[in-house]
């Protein structure tokens, strides 16, 4: 017979994780005989046994005890392994929340994640990038000098106003998008979920930073546009995970990429051009993984390009009719990269607002053409895209 | 075919979760079974001799107040299952660690904290206990905490109150089953150390599912063999098992309510 003396420990302060711990170890038909100097061992232990249903039964001042007749832990299975490495191709439905590689208990509810096939989510990017975004954080309070003076002539103060309230509907959507998957990636995603988390952290943040410039100097945002928005909406509606992180990550963000980095060059305050820096930054790994895991899933289903393909016709369709990037928008760019009214500054930002169109259009060619597509397909659908820019 | 049907007490809104699931588990397994909720063990006493139930859910008290009454109804009853957490539960009477009091009939004259009057485990089956351990009852002042009168004690509260009157000085001692003491250790109510176990009462068993003669044979037996083969090895069931505080369902043995109803007769409940 095993023996356990706690001594002066009680049962009720503590004692009762080494009895557990020394029942463990039991063998069926063992027994364990506890003693200890606390007067109330008895007491508690008969409470115990009943809790755990172990056999119970008093020797004098001691105790004898069996191993637990019911063993929660018989029927659990581990979730996979803890490591990058050790996620699984499709994680069942009641492993729910649990941490990867933890084991879960048999009997544990099943939880409804639509995102549960690794093949539509899985980017080995993923655990990087959220690191890089993690230490990437940066504080709109303390990294801004919100106390600069900004003394703009009237028009181009509108201007910059403009392009912040078109910046924050964009970024509001490229908010949405990813935190409505976010609940939808089976949890056993951690790195994704961590992503898309952290891209919607950023996302908020853009948004504060573009929502306090716009006011700055003004009381209002400036023109949100309905055809802004219908372009906006077939993001915000797109019900699928791949679809929509290519027209928003790879086509929409990466064209705003050049568009955060032109504001930076041209902004005609320093405000609003560290704001676009940092912003940029942030985009750009949003757009990293879009690519990474469209990447991945492509080379695991032959279909993907083509449905691609169809998401941006479609999305093409869906918005011919609409006027495209509005009048007030494209005219408040001019003016931003213009600085002034001379005819030589006008012609200057309205020939740096066509370059920046040609550098969105050539970079959108080299993703598509990095996710498989021929030079010809990217140059027609790059040709397609929103003239919305996201 | 007309379902077999339980009374059980609607001590906790948790009651309704339990018996919810047990119809679920036993109509899947070709057992048409209901539910009848009650607000009092004594209603459902009466509900049962009446006819309106097949099985009732039985507390101790509930228990020995159906047998009593049997006889002279001309009825026989009968304790068919029970839970393992059921059987050899034992009360405590706790005292302050510094009072002075030794033995139980260290607190005569002295005020003696009970959980609800109706309380097995926390009031009838302790009195007696401590009396037959040598306390003049008489002589004792009993101190109620009557948290929902009727329900026998189903629940912490009269024990938790009676414990908090302890602490404060209003009573001498408080009575509670063994696991509760545990329990309010570990919850922060009786702080380590602040209390010490004075007496310890001989094991008793709790409830029971209590049938009536006249039950049908066939469907009683049906039940109790769905019952005992329920595994908490089993996920499916594993969470009713739970909520219903049970690793395994025994069968029903008498052996264990003798102490309470001694009790009861002593105190005239």
């Amino acid at each position: 017979m095993k023996t356990l003396d706690l001594g002066p420990l009680s049962l009720a302060r503590g004692g009762h994780l080494a009895l557990r711990r020394a029942l463990s170890s039991l063998a069926d038909g063992e027994s364990l005989r506890l003693s200890g100097a606390e007067p109330e061992l008895l007491v508690h232990a008969r409470g115990l046994a009943r809790r755990w249903s172990c056999p119970f039964r008093e020797a004098g001042a001691d105790a004898i005890l069996g191993p637990p007749t019911a063993a929660r832990w018989a029927g659990a299975e581990r979730a996979g392994h803890a490591g990058p490495q050790g996620a699984v191709d499709h994680p069942p439905a009641h492993w729910g929340l649990a941490a990867r590689g933890a084991a879960v208990e048999a009997g544990s509810p099943a939880f409804h994640f639509a995102l549960d096939q690794r093949d539509e989510v899985w980017s080995d990017d993923a655990g990087r990038l959220y690191l890089q975004a993690a230490a990437a954080q940066w504080d709109p309070a303390t990294i801004v000098d919100w106390s600069l003076p900004v003394e703009l002539p009237a028009e181009v103060e509108d201007a910059v106003v403009q392009v912040m309230t078109f910046l924050i509907e964009n970024e509001t959507a490229a908010l949405v998008v990813p935190a409505r998957f976010c609940a939808q990636v089976h949890p056993h995603f951690r790195e994704v979920m961590q992503v898309l988390a952290i891209q919607a952290a950023d996302e908020a943040r853009h948004i504060e930073v573009f929502t306090r410039r716009a006011l700055l100097r003004r009381p209002a945002p400036g023109l949100s546009t309905a055809g802004g928005q219908a372009s906006l909406q077939t993001l915000v509606d797109e019900p699928d995970f791949a679809m929509a992180s290519f027209l928003l990550s790879v086509l929409g963000e990466g064209s705003f990429l050049s568009l955060l980095r032109f504001l930076d060059q041209h902004a005609p305050d320093p405000i609003t051009a560290t704001i676009c820096r940092l912003s940029a930054t942030d985009e750009a790994r949003h757009v990293a993984f879009g690519l990474s895991h469209l990447e991945r899933h492509a080379a695991h289903d032959a279909t993907l390009l083509d449905r691609l393909a169809a998401a941006v016709e479609a999305r093409h369709g869906a918005l011919q009719h609409t006027a495209g990037l509005n009048e007030e928008v494209f005219d408040a760019l001019v003016l931003v990269a213009a600085g002034g009214w001379s005819p030589a500054e006008l012609q200057r930002g309205w020939d740096a607002v066509v370059a920046l169109q040609t550098e969105m259009h050539a970079g959108r060619q080299v993703r598509l053409r990095r996710l498989g597509f021929s030079e010809e397909e990217a140059t027609r659908l790059s040709g397609l895209h929103t003239r919305n820019f996201m | 075919m007309r379902p077999f049907v339980l009374g059980a007490v609607a001590y906790d809104p948790k009651v309704v979760t339990i018996w919810d699931g047990f119809k679920l588990f036993f109509e899947e397994r070709g057992l048409p079974f209901d539910y009848v909720l009650f607000h009092n063990y004594e209603r459902q006493v009466e509900a049962h001799f009446a006819g309106m139930i097949d099985v009732a859910w039985n507390s101790p008290l509930a228990w020995v107040h159906t047998e009593r009454a049997a006889p002279s109804r001309g009825r026989i009853a009968r304790a068919v299952v029970m839970r393992d957490s059921d059987q050899d539960l034992t009360s405590v009477v706790v005292v302050r660690t510094e009072d002075p009091a030794r033995v139980p009939a260290d607190l005569a004259g002295r005020r003696l904290g009970v959980g609800a009057a109706d309380s097995p485990q926390a009031a009838i089956i302790p009195q007696w206990s401590l009396a037959q351990a040598g306390l003049d009852l008489s002589r004792t002042t009993i101190v109620r905490h009557d948290v929902l009168l009727g329900k026998h004690g189903d629940h912490v509260g009269g024990e938790r109150v009676a414990a908090q009157a302890l602490l404060r000085g209003e009573v001498d001692a408080a009575c509670m089953i063994d696991s509760n003491l545990l329990a309010l250790h570990a919850d922060g109510t009786l702080p380590a150390g602040s209390v010490r176990v004075l007496h310890t009462t001989a094991p008793y068993d709790h409830c029971n599912f209590t049938v009536l003669d006249g039950v049908d044979e066939a469907t009683l037996a049906r039940f109790n063999i769905l019952l005992l083969g329920m595994s908490w090895d089993d996920p499916t069931v594993r969470r009713l098992m739970d909520l219903e505080g049970l690793k395994a369902w025994r069968v029903g043995r008498l052996s264990g309510y003798a102490s309470l109803q001694a009790a009861c007769t002593l105190l005239g409940v």
